[in-house]
């Protein structure tokens, strides 16, 4: 059974491979892709939702602790008064870190420890920002909202200062601006738009190799009357649907590896986790997305309804997985549906890998979550696909 | 098996919802016979032979290929049989090689067997200098003779044929049912083949099945079914009437004798009478409405009149030429379908 599949799948690629136009919109789609999305990158957006961890390293001076403290408590006041901030605290940037490549954290606030000693001394106190990378939307507009808030508590804290702490006023900056503000990513190293977009991309790429992929090969094979000459052989069904499994997963990880050779070589995009670790990810994305993509075409009598139905069920796909938007800012029933697609499992995980180099072991929910739904839709997909062409 | 009936059909049905496709059928073929289901467009030819091929379920009935179940023993049937379909069985982008290949190695022939193989068959049927190119370069003629090269890879003992010639030129038309005769007769395959032409029924099948509205109305030798026709005292004339009116069609029609009128072109009528008198009853006829007679000549009954007979429609094929006029009392038509790629 399993030589019959082979030998299916590769009739099928030497299809994709005989097709030029195809191949040639092969390279040219995740390109456009890249270069649409890296660039309307939403600039300002309203955040909501977020969870932002406080780490407090300050020692103090000679004992005391205040500025850190009183810089805490403001910033308890401020968050309270809103939903859209929750503070929570975490032990170590270590911690933080950790917390933000799991999810836990949307981002992070580092007091140094020498912040109290700074502020006696009149100089300014170091805050840092720790975003998200991976999150490019969200971190970029958090990192907006926490500079304006120590802005204005700078502000009223210098006015403070000016009055009780009799600090040298020659010093200017440490008057008006007392903090001084600083931002850094839960990784070390350079990032480019292209870095935040490109996990997602890839996973979209994929999932839309396969979701218009497999019209081509099940209804045009259908309606041509090709499907016929393998059903006319003494091949097992299931036979037909593992070849068709397997040169999506070929098409879906050569699409894969010319996006992600494009967004290096071309984008110039980093990928700080295991490059391997990557691929399972797209074969898991194809996976996921097959048997879904079966079970649809079974439905539809011909290639253009199917194409049609695909393109319904993809759109709303990318925009509610996080592709684009961070689901964050989403309404509740919005976020609901997303956590019922694959794509936002497979985008989310990619994102954690390339970005924030996370290990297999950070990610088994999402590994989880997609080999079920995809084991579960082949298992549906097997009947389906019978009845279909029987009938 | 028990008997020597290669093919054994019982009651078989199949409904698309609640549209009655192949309606209750049953017939059998012996080994090495060819089978002709002969029908219009829509009877339910293509129906049949998917069902018979394995490929869609019937909702009642058994068939039996070779002794196998085609339900229950479908993969057994597969191995028996080979299928040149209504549509096209070709990759447009694999060479005719590649897709021999790939529809050979399907049943699981080692390359010593499948090679030699197909390049005995791509001999037989001329097509070995474009063993190489891609089969969406090949004429419509070509493509045919790949189908029937692809339904023979596994030295099948029954093939089926949908409409085989659908589509070709006459060259090509006479190829093709030459090699079917030369296949059933060499190889002693057990041949069942579709068609709505009346003169390749005649040609290829030992017996033919008329099929309409999917009912079998008509199963017998071609000579037989036509004896239907001489055998019950029915007259074919064929008249040529240069002044031939709808009135005087209306005339003709409304004579005792005649049974049904149908119009060839603008002068020439075909008319199916009974009795003896119905050459004269029909010339006064026409003479009493200053109809002119040019000719008038008694045909030997065919399978179409044998199919007018039976259902009292015609099954005509735009290769026949013949023109309808608008007005005038004629029959319904079929239109060809168009082959599909
Ligand atoms: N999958 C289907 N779903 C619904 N109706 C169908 C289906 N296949 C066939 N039919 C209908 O069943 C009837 C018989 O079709 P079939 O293809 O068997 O006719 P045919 O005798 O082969 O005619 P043709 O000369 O056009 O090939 C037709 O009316 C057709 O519309
Ligand atoms: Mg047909």
């Amino acid at each position: 059974m399993m030589s019959h599949s082979f030998r299916i799948a590769w009739k099928d690629l030497l299809e994709v491979f005989r097709n030029r136009m195809g191949l040639v919109l092969l390279i040219l789609m995740p390109i456009f892709m890249m270069v649409m999305v890296g660039y309307i990158y939403p600039s300002d957006s309203s955040v909501s939702n977020v969870t932002v961890a406080l780490v407090n390293e300050d020692v103090g001076y000679g004992g005391y602790t205040n500025a850190s403290s009183t810089l805490i408590a403001i910033l308890d006041t401020v968050t309270s008064n809103t939903d859209s901030i929750t503070l929570t605290e975490a032990a170590s940037f270590d911690e933080l870190r950790t917390m933000i490549q799991r999810g836990d954290a949307d981002a992070g606030i580092v007091i140094a420890s020498d912040f109290t000693t700074s502020i006696m001394n009149g100089q300014q106190g170091t805050i840092t920002l720790v975003t998200d990378q991976s999150n490019m939307q969200m971190s970029a507009t958090l990192q907006a909202v926490l500079e304006e808030v120590f802005d204005q508590l700078g502000t009223a804290l210098a006015q403070q200062n000016v009055q009780n702490l009799g600090v040298d006023p020659s010093n200017a900056l440490a008057v008006v601006q007392p903090y001084n503000v600083e931002t850094q990513g839960a990784i070390e190293g350079e990032f480019t738009y292209f870095d935040f977009v490109a996990p997602g991309i890839i996973a979209m790429t994929v999932m839309m190799s396969v979701m218009t992929g497999l019209p081509v090969a099940i209804s045009e094979e259908r309606e041509s009357g090709t499907l016929d000459g393998m059903m006319v052989a003494p091949i097992s069904r299931t036979a037909v649907i593992l070849g068709k499994t397997l040169a999506q997963i070929g098409r879906g990880l050569l699409q894969g590896l010319i996006i992600i050779a494009i967004a290096v070589t071309i984008f110039g995009v980093t990928i700080h986790g295991n490059i391997l670790l990557v691929f399972a990810l797209l074969l898991l994305c194809v996976f996921s997305f097959v048997g879904l993509g079966i079970v649809l075409t079974s439905f539809t009598k011909d290639q253009e309804t199917a194409t049609m139905l695909m393109s319904t069920i993809m759109f709303p796909m990318m925009f509610l997985s996080g592709v684009f938007f961070p689901v964050e800012q989403m309404p509740w029933f919005m976020q609901a549906i997303s956590k019922c697609l694959p794509l936002t499992y497979v985008a989310d995980s990619l994102r954690k890998v390339m970005i924030l180099g996370a290990d297999i072991t950070m990610l088994t929910t999402e590994l989880a979550i997609l080999i079920g739904f995809g084991t579960v839709m082949i298992a549906v997909a097997v009947p389906v696909f019978k009845k279909a062409i029987t009938s | 098996m028990e008997s020597n009936n290669m093919i054994e059909v019982k009651n078989l049905t199949k409904k698309f919802g609640d549209f009655i496709a192949v309606d209750d059928i049953s017939f059998e073929v012996k080994q090495s016979e060819v089978f002709g289901l002969l029908g219009p467009n829509g009877a339910g030819k293509s129906t049949t032979i998917r069902m018979l091929t394995t490929l869609i379920r019937p909702n009642d009935g058994t068939a039996k290929i070779g002794g196998y179940d085609v339900i229950k023993q479908d993969s057994k049937v597969r191995e028996l049989i080979g299928l040149v379909s209504e549509k096209m069985i070709m990759y447009d982008r694999l060479t005719a090689k590649e897709n021999l290949k790939f529809f050979g190695k399907l049943y699981n022939m080692p390359d010593s067997v499948l090679n030699p193989k197909i390049d005995e068959l791509l001999e037989m049927l001329n097509l070995s200098k474009w063993k190489n190119s891609k089969v969406g370069t090949f004429s419509t003629g070509m493509r045919q003779r790949m189908n029937v090269i692809r339904a023979l890879l596994n030295t099948p003992q029954v093939l089926f044929l949908d409409e085989p010639t659908l589509g070709l030129d006459p060259q090509s038309t006479v190829e093709i049912r030459e090699f079917i005769k030369k296949l059933n007769r060499e190889h002693k395959t057990t041949i069942i083949l579709t068609t709505h032409m009346m003169n390749e029924a005649d040609l290829l099948c030992d017996r033919i099945g008329i099929i309409d509205k999917g009912k079998i109305v008509a199963l017998d030798t071609s000579a037989n079914l036509k004896k239907t026709i001489s055998g019950n005292g029915t007259t074919i004339l064929k008249l040529e009437i240069p002044n031939l009116t709808s009135s005087l069609l209306n005339t003709i029609q409304s004579v005792k004798c005649v049974n049904s009128v149908s119009q060839e072109n603008n002068s020439h009528i075909k008319i199916h009478a009974t009795g003896d008198d119905a050459f004269d009853l029909i010339i006064d006829a026409v003479r009493a409405k200053k109809g002119k007679i040019n000719s008038i000549e008694k045909l030997e009954p065919t399978l179409e009149d044998v199919f007018l007979k039976i259902t009292g429609r015609e099954v005509r094929d735009k290769a026949d030429n013949k023109i309808v006029m608008k007005h005038g009392p004629g029959p319904k038509r079929f239109s060809q379908k168009q082959r599909v790629r």
